[in-house]
């Protein structure tokens, strides 16, 4: 029995986050068939993250994101493949997808996995918005898991994965998609490995420019608490806790952030915390790894200028 | 339009997250529940509002046991016209989603709305689980939703950015921020909400695709170590040669 995994591809290029469900499917210790959607310019990277197998699937319904279609044909693939598992990524595309997958299988679902099975089956995923987790068992025969993003050991196989057409005959949808506006070309902030995020204490949209700076010379992508992006200060999509995004970076740098529960939610599980804040009281110490209390004005850009003299390019 | 709005209960989100029997149960000791934030301030304030312009019914469902009776008389309260409650401890998904679907198909809805997550199990599968199980569309991450007679128009959050999508009625959709804004139930609807009905269902047969063996809580961070404000600049030599992580 294989394991099937769902790899979404954006500009031409396998998502970071579905070489993880790769890497993850192969240290699961079975056989890994990658479903590939849309073209892919680095398809060697599949192999090299433990995929033995690609298959390509071309069908001009499947360009547009529809979740019952793609589900649709992974299961078909699945049959094909004789997998009894399917690993998607916990981004926006495999929750859609996964839930579907689930019920139309009689699958057990896992979602938001942060780790590999354990010997006994039981499987650990975030909840309680991060501030817990849950080991899970799942009792049916077919398993689906979707894997948190920047969560597990990305661990490299070097295998050459075999590629072939997978020609797949799927409904026709009912959800027409009329435009798209796609954000940005960059990482997007759930696959950031660092993550510099500012709030309130920053006064205002027009200073955001230190901010900027300092996750361009550090490599990092920008984030915002919530009031920043309800005020449209900073875009939604930057908007991270409990009711926005939750990451889980390797490096997060809140900077006049308060550091509220629901804040804290969404980047409690980020590796390493930074908090620079005026407020020697502030509650984001407590959960800090590193502080600096003093003013941001005064703090960051001298972060910049040390960063500068720098080299990020390993 | 008879639109359904599935609810769950959660607890507060300032609660305190702690374990009992040997970390296999949540304690549920001082702790407040509330509507979980999704199912109420977007998905359920949505309903009413397209109710209010259009016409129809806003039909509150709740898989839970009597325990859940206040949280859906707050539903109620916003100003859903009535609710039923599933009678069964949901500590799986897709028994859920089957017991949602089932009713759904059953009683005939228009739209089928819930949250993108709960914030205690943050699953985010069950809206997915019951559009697969009723055969219809589902539109994830929905951040905006504009009715045209039968037609819907919806923006919807995808991986790197939005997408606006046209799907006729039935479907299925999972309510995120920018939906609608949160309303606060009035003296009015509290009263009111007494007296609605509030149906109580028994669950079909149906068995546990997957169960919670234990709980954790995260291992306890270290104490803070500070960086002097003057010499900020060590914070990122501390970061490399300490933390290695830039
Ligand atoms: C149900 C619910 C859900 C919520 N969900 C979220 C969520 O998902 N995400 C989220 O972020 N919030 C969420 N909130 C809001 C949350 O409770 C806080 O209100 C919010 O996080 C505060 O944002 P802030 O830290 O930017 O602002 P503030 O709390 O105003 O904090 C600003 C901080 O900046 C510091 N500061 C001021 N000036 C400076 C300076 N010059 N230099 C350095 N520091 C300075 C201050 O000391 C202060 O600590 C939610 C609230 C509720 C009730
Ligand atoms: N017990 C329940 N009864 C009714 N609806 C529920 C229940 N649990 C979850 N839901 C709905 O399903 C959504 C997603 O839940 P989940 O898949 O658990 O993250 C929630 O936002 C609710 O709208």
């Amino acid at each position: 029995m294989g394991i099937l995994v769902y790899v979404s591809t954006s500009n031409n290029q396998i998502n970071k986050s579905a070489l993880e469900a790769i890497s993850y499917a192969a240290q699961c210790g079975d056989s890994v068939t990658a479903v590939q959607f849309g073209e892919a310019a680095d398809q060697a990277e599949a192999g090299k993250f433990g995929a033995d197998k690609i298959l390509k699937v071309s069908n001009a319904k499947l360009n547009d994101f529809q979740p019952n279609l793609i589900a649709e044909a992974l299961m078909k693939a699945a049959e094909a493949e004789g997998a009894d598992t399917i690993v998607l990524s916990h981004d926006l595309s495999g929750k859609a997808v996964a839930p579907i997958l689930s019920a139309k299988m009689h699958a057990g679902l896992v979602t938001g996995a942060v780790a590999l099975p354990t010997a006994e089956g039981t499987i650990k995923k975030g909840v309680f918005s991060g501030k817990a987790y849950a080991n899970v068992k799942i009792n049916t025969a077919k398993k689906i898991i979707t894997v948190t993003p920047n969560s597990i050991d990305k661990k490299e196989f070097n295998k050459t994965a075999a590629v072939a057409d997978f020609a797949v005959e799927v409904g026709d949808s009912r959800l027409k998609v009329v435009e798209q506006k796609i954000e940005s070309a960059d990482l997007p902030l759930t696959e950031a490995i660092k993550v510099v995020s500012a709030g309130r204490g920053l006064k205002g949209p027009e200073n955001w420019g230190i901010i900027e700076d300092l996750a361009k010379e550090l490599g990092a992508a920008t984030a915002c608490s919530r009031p920043v992006s309800d005020m449209d200060w900073r875009p939604h999509h930057e908007h991270v806790g409990q009711t926005g995004v939750a990451i889980r970076p390797n490096l997060y740098i809140a900077i006049g952030i308060s550091g509220a529960i629901q804040h804290l939610a969404g980047v409690n599980q980020s590796k390493v915390i930074v908090v620079i804040n005026n407020d020697p009281e502030a509650p984001f110490f407590k959960s800090a790894d590193y502080g600096i209390v003093g003013d941001a004005f005064e703090v960051v850009p001298k972060l910049i200028e040390k960063a500068k003299s720098m080299d990020f390019t390993s | 339009m008879k639109i359904l709005v599935c609810i769950s209960k959660v607890p507060d989100t300032t609660a305190k997250i702690a374990f009992t029997d040997n970390q296999t149960k949540f304690d549920t000791n001082g702790v407040q529940f509330i509507i979980n934030p999704y199912d109420e301030w977007y998905a359920l304030v949505r309903a009413l509002e397209l109710k209010e312009a259009n016409g129809g019914n806003v039909t509150i469902l709740n898989v839970g046991t009597a325990e859940n009776d206040p949280t859906i008389r707050k539903a109620l309260a916003i100003g859903a016209d009535d609710a039923v409650r599933i009678n069964m401890d949901p500590t799986d998904a897709l028994a859920t989603a089957t017991q949602i679907s089932t009713y759904a198909k059953e009683n005939g809805f228009d739209l089928v709305f819930t949250g993108k997550e709960t914030i205690d199990y943050n699953g985010s599968q069950l809206g997915g689980m019951i559009a697969a199980q009723m055969d219809l569309p589902y539109v994830s991450y929905a951040s905006k939703l504009d009715m045209n007679g039968n037609t819907a128009t919806i923006e919807r959050d995808i991986q790197g950015g939005k997408e606006i999508v046209e799907v006729d009625a039935p479907f299925v959709l999972s309510a995120a921020k920018g939906m609608a804004e949160a309303r606060i139930p009035n003296m009015r609807g509290i009263m009111a909400a007494r007296t609605k009905p509030l149906n109580v269902v028994e669950p079909v047969a149906c068995e546990n695709s997957t169960e919670v063996v234990s709980y954790e809580l995260p291992a306890a961070k270290g104490d803070c170590k500070y960086v002097d404000a003057e010499n900020a600049g060590v914070l990122l030599d501390l970061l490399r040669n300490e933390a290695k992580i830039i």
